[in-house]
């Protein structure tokens, strides 16, 4: 499965990344499933993991961790908003 | 247009009128500007980021389920982004409604959704360094408000 991933405000600098796309195994499949497998990497991946409150959007929707993955969708995930 | 998402300031004069611009059925215009507040605690720059697509999406879509809730003749919302100094205009809300009790309502609904759901994020440049500024409980307190409420009429 192809995802475009991006990430914004602090978590794009503790991370050092704007976006990537990657290519996941096929039993990647919510939200959630996407956190711990990124989380994985270790380090300042750990915030999209448990016990931090970062948030997630696929195709600019807001998304819970239940939210299926598609081929091809666009993944966000960033920390909770402050406009206004 | 009724949402727009820019780095250039905006007018309150021009953007007012034009939600009652040749139109007469509109009775009532609440509006809201949110500025930069910077003195008190040594601000002296703040930087707007935000999501292009989905800022815009969402804002649509606050602007749409106001227009479910309330009898609304007209919206614009314009926030800008980008770096901003203290006493800036940084956020307008305008609604236009035949009687002032869906303006008013539905201005202040706008505005707590678009602090809670809005893909923005504020950083501040202040004498100690720069820091992102941390989401208020008081804010998502003040959208949720809004769950139990079908419209205040």
């Amino acid at each position: 499965m192809n995802l475009n991933i991006l990430y914004f405000a602090s978590l794009r600098e503790a991370l050092g990344m704007a976006r990537e796309a990657v290519v996941l195994p096929g039993d990647i499949a919510t939200v959630g499933a996407l956190r711990a497998h990124l989380s994985e990497r270790g380090n300042a991946w750990q915030r999209l993991g448990p016990g931090h409150n970062v948030k997630a959007a696929v195709n600019q929707q807001m998304a819970t961790d239940a939210q299926p993955l598609a081929s091809g969708d666009e993944v966000a995930f960033f920390p909770p908003v402050t406009g206004g | 247009m009724d949402v727009r998402v820019q780095e250039a300031d905006f007018d309150v004069g021009t953007e007012t009128r034009a939600l009652s611009a040749g139109r007469t059925d509109v009775g009532a215009i609440s509006t809201f500007v949110g500025l930069v507040r910077g003195a008190a605690d040594g601000v002296q720059c703040m930087t707007l980021e935000h999501y292009p697509g989905m800022t815009e999406q969402s804002l649509s879509e606050i602007v749409a389920e106001a227009k479910s809730r309330w009898a609304l003749l007209a919206v614009r919302v314009i926030h800008r982004v980008g770096p901003l100094q203290p006493g800036e205009q940084i956020v307008y809300v305008g609604v236009a409604s035949a009687h002032r009790g869906e303006a008013i309502a539905a201005c202040e609904f706008i505005m707590d959704y678009l602090k809670t759901r809005a893909p923005f994020w504020k950083k501040e440049q202040t004498p100690e360094g720069s820091r992102w500024v941390d989401a208020r409980d008081t804010d998502d307190a003040a959208a949720a408000r809004w769950l139990d409420v079908e419209s205040r009429r």
